[in-house]
């Protein structure tokens, strides 16, 4: 939904909903969603075009301290866990991209944290990648995204305009691929079965579930 | 990695050794020197690339990734219970502390909140994983200077609280004890009169290490005035923890955020320092750890009686949402962003890791410094490989 | 210890000229391996563990005592590998250098009235000269490794052994002017025949009057040795071993080797110049001058000289487990703006007393 048509303000976090406010005002179209939990936490969509000014009007506003930047792969694997026994026949598994809170509309969307260290909370940031998968940098605003933008772009394949560097991080200079989407496999679970087939428990049916025992005991830790 | 071929193999194998090799020629208009990811100084495998001139650094930077384990895709194919398991090896020294996040987040989800015996064990633990962690901390400064001895006695003292730890948890380094709604277990009988002693114990720790190292004249005129971060470069850069501390920005997560662990039933002074250089951050963390010690006897004080396990469903599905908890651990501000789609496992988790954030700075502070300081500024960053890399 | 032939000899046989030369050189390698041997063991393994809270090597013979055997016969056996690119006959002398300048530094120290190797007029400056030889080695050691570690290490020694050499020397000239002497067979004698303010109760070893410059040398000969404070060469956390990190096996136990005999040479050095030598205050047995001193001293001065070795070794290295290092600017601006000032002070005070009382 675009800002014309946004949800009354829940009641009793003026802090949380001044922001939304601020940044309506300084983004205008470009506020598209914001998702409000009073007292927790507060998530804001923005559009493509207005993610580096976003970073400027948080910044402004006093959200000066960068937590984190990243990005979202919304389509589900394809490729599941990797824990299905591999004599058996199993049906492909639904690749609908569904997004999450604040909506989307693209199976990317990147995602940072700033926090505000006097007024001790933080905002989320979302905004959609496009299929160019081209977007600006943050640099401007936050000099600490440098690192998290080279992350990114080697994991998923984004790459974003104005960033003086973009190289790998953590991968070597030869790799091929983008790991940290939903359709590059994680090779471990394709090489060879997943030890713990044998031990897959079966799902319990709905009234053992519902009757929830004291204590809930650990599932056996997994190899990878 | 299967994908690549031969040949591609190949190429890349002989890229790596190029660049790893020290390079013999010495171009007069600088020496480019490679602090390598073998090193006795590098917390493990780090690996930076300095251009010098003399003995001063005209660029620095530092290449992680030497040992990126790829923690964000291992958790897609995990269940919850099973993610606590592979996230105590991100922050090894402290690894208690790796587990809250993350569990407070699941928690969040579901709506659960650990019963007040278990939020309280919680915070004890947490910060018996502070002090282990930066117990060593402190001992290696000293050995990162040229003083091989503080670091024996912070080993030394460090053994007890591991031994604490382990005697709650059933593991020193990696106790996987954190659970969806509370604690696997609840304490041995005994455990708290002997915290009480081991903090005793690192307090006197504290205090003999600020007399050997922190009053030495070498050690200061080492550490002054050296690295310094002004505290908006630091928050640009997200530098958290002690290194915000002591560029003066007064922010603690246990005392500015409201989580469901017992921070807020006790009083606690959060050290900032003026400066911002390497001296600065030293301090502050010597006095955190002191102040860690009186924090664990107020909880011990005040341990209330009860379970230490909610009620959970014995199969753990998080219903579809997203959440973001982060906590002050030892080395900063370590936060999960878990997204879940109502099943067994996680969706997507970005662990955000403290010394990721803190190293991202050295090629900004490492510019004209000299050799001996590049290692005096990276120790007192003080990262973990294993939080930079995950 | 080597009797001269012109005095009263302790065996009933003329010893010909090739024993006394092969008793020499017997005597030089005892005096310079058995002081290491001590050190390594003592203060090394032993009080270094003590001061960490742990025991040190306890396996190699009782309380660890053959662990110096042991790692020499570790080193010994090791591969002996040259980097490829290395200037392999520069690589190889290197540490020959520093440890042959260790042997001539001791053969000037005399140990006894009679027990000496050789007594130079110009003993002071003889010994001086040849304790800069090791500095050479080190360079080279440094250049010829075809690392950059070993470079950085090798220039940043050349710096330093040539800033230290000077508080050295000028601290010495102040006991030189004390005593009217550079033979250190005198320097001994004057000690131990002199009075404070007309008692002779414990003669007058230059600690006392020269105790400046018994600090200033103490911190040269730190820094001469390259160990912490002054370890920049080495500076195990950046340089991995500084000049001598191609350096493994024979060659290594070498650099070794001469690090901790040389520690016991300055010491011995140390002793001589500023405690009083080999020698006990003359006034204890009634001698007046060195032709009275009894033959036993030269078994008892040996013993004498090894206890004062020991204990000025042990400061050394009580300073080298404990401080941390500086940095090499700071560490040039201290000898530069602090020894050496204050060791012209110590001169020219001394010359005026000297010549004024």
């Amino acid at each position: 939904m675009d800002a014309a048509d946004a949800p009354a303000a829940l009641p009793g976090d003026a802090l949380r909903e001044g922001v939304v406010e601020r940044l309506r005002a300084d983004l205008g179209a470009g506020l598209i969603d914001s998702h409000l939990v009073p007292q927790t936490d507060l998530w804001v969509r923005v559009s493509t075009e207005a993610w580096a000014d976003a970073a400027a009007s948080l910044k402004a506003q006093g959200f000066d301290y960068f937590c984190f930047l990243s990005a979202l792969d919304w389509m589900p694997s394809p490729y599941g866990k990797g824990e299905d026994d591999p004599t058996v026949e199993k049906e492909p598994l639904s690749t609908e991209v569904v997004p999450g809170v604040t909506g989307g509309d693209t199976r990317f969307q990147v995602f940072a944290r700033v926090t505000d260290v006097r007024r001790h909370f933080g905002v989320t940031v979302k905004a959609d990648v496009p299929d160019t998968l081209e977007m600006p940098s943050w640099i401007p605003s936050f000099a600490g995204a440098n690192w998290h933008e080279r992350e990114t772009h080697e994991m998923f394949g984004i790459t974003f305009a104005g960033h003086p560097d973009l190289r790998n991080l953590y991968l070597p200079g030869e790799f091929e691929g983008y790991p940290l989407r939903k359709d590059f496999p994680l090779l471990s679970r394709m090489i060879k079965p997943w030890p713990g087939i044998v031990d897959v428990e079966p799902m319990p049916d709905a009234a053992e579930e519902e009757d929830g025992t004291a204590e809930a005991t650990p599932e056996e830790g997994g190899a990878a | 990695m299967t994908m690549l071929s031969e040949r591609q193999q190949l190429s890349y194998i002989a890229a790596q050794a190029a660049d790893a090799r020290l390079n013999v020629e010495l171009e007069t208009e600088g020496m480019t020197l490679n602090i390598g990811p073998q090193h006795p100084a590098t917390h493990g495998t780090l690996r930076i690339i300095a251009r010098l001139d003399g003995e001063q650094v005209v660029w620095a930077e530092p290449v992680p990734g030497y040992m990126h384990r790829g923690y964000e895709k291992l958790t897609e194919v995990r269940t919850f219970p099973q993610v606590t398991t592979l996230i105590n090896r991100i922050d090894w020294l402290g690894s208690f502390a790796n587990e809250v996040p993350f569990i407070l987040a699941a928690e969040q989800l579901m709506e659960v909140e650990a019963p007040p015996r278990a939020q309280y064990i919680r915070t004890i633990l947490f910060e018996l994983s502070r002090i282990a962690n930066v117990g060593l901390f402190l001992g290696d400064l000293g050995v990162q200077m040229g003083a091989v001895t503080p670091v024996f006695l912070a080993f030394r003292d460090r053994e007890h609280v591991l031994n604490l730890i382990e005697g709650a948890t059933g593991g020193r380094f990696h106790p996987n004890f954190d659970r969806i709604g509370g604690l696997k277990d609840d304490l041995p009988a005994g455990w708290v009169a002997e915290t009480r002693q081991v903090m005793k114990r690192m307090r006197m720790f504290c205090d003999e290490l600020e007399d050997l190292l922190f009053g030495n004249e070498i050690f200061q005129s080492r550490t002054r005035n050296v690295g310094v971060i002004p505290a908006d470069v630091a928050k640009s850069y997200g530098l958290s923890g002690a290194n915000l501390r002591a560029s003066g920005v007064d922010w603690d997560l246990r005392r500015d955020q409201a989580l469901p662990m017992a921070w807020d039933k006790v009083d606690f002074k959060v050290w900032t320092h003026p400066d911002g250089d390497s001296w600065a951050r030293c301090w502050v963390r010597l006095q955190e750890t002191r102040e860690s010690t009186k924090i664990v006897d107020q909880l011990l004080d005040g341990l209330p009686a009860g379970p230490v396990m909610a009620k959970v469903p014995r199969i753990i599905k998080v219903p579809a949402g997203e959440a973001w908890v982060s906590t002050e651990n030892p080395l900063g501000e370590m936060g999960y962003y878990v997204v879940s789609k109502g099943d067994l496992g996680p969706f997507r988790v970005k662990i955000r890791s403290a010394s990721f954030n803190n190293i991202s700075i050295a090629s900004w502070v490492l510019k004209g410094v000299y050799v001996p300081d590049i290692i005096t500024i990276l120790a007192s960053l003080y990262f973990i490989l294993g939080d930079i890399d995950r | 210890m080597m009797v001269s032939t012109s005095s009263t000899i302790m065996m009933a046989a003329e010893i010909p000229y090739w024993g006394q030369s092969l008793l020499r050189v017997l005597g030089g390698i005892a005096a310079v391996l058995l002081p290491a041997g001590t050190i390594v063991y003592v203060f090394l393994f032993k009080m270094m563990s003590f001061m960490q809270s742990r025991l040190g090597p306890m396996e190699a013979g009782p309380y660890g005592s053959m662990q110096l055997l042991a790692e020499v016969g570790k080193w010994l056996q090791k591969e002996d590998i040259v980097p490829e690119k290395a200037d392999a006959f520069i690589f190889k002398i290197a540490p020959l250098v520093v440890l042959v300048s260790t042997f001539l530094l001791v053969v000037v120290v005399p140990f006894g009235p009679d027990a000496w190797f050789t007594n130079f007029q110009a003993g002071v400056f003889y010994a001086l000269a040849i304790g800069s030889v090791s500095v050479i080695g080190i360079l080279i050691a440094g250049w010829s490794s075809a690392n950059k570690y070993s470079l950085l290490g090798g220039l940043r020694a050349a710096g330093q052994l040539i800033a230290y050499e000077l508080p050295m020397v000028l601290a010495v000239v102040g006991v030189v002017i004390q005593a009217g002497s550079m033979n250190l067979q005198q320097i001994v004698v004057a000690q131990n025949t002199g009075e404070i303010f007309g008692w002779g109760g414990i003669g007058l070893p230059f600690v006392l009057t020269q105790g400046l410059g018994f600090l200033i040398f103490m911190i040269a000969v730190q820094a001469e040795l390259t160990q912490p404070p002054f370890d920049m060469p080495i500076a195990e956390s950046e340089l991995v071993s500084g000049y001598m990190t191609e350096y493994s096996g024979f060659r290594f136990l070498m650099f070794f080797i001469a690090e901790f005999a040389t520690a016991g040479v300055f010491a011995f050095i140390a002793a001589v110049l500023f405690l009083g030598g080999w020698g006990v205050p003359f006034s204890w047995f009634g001698w007046e001058t060195l032709a009275d001193v009894d033959s036993w001293m030269n078994v008892a001065g040996p013993v004498i000289m090894l206890a004062k070795m020991t204990a000025l070794t042990g400061i050394i290295m009580w300073v080298r487990f404990t401080y941390p290092r500086f940095r090499e600017d700071q560490l040039q601006s201290f000898a530069w703006k602090v020894l050496i000032p204050l060791s012209i002070l110590n001169i020219v005070v001394t010359a005026v007393l000297k010549v004024a009382v």
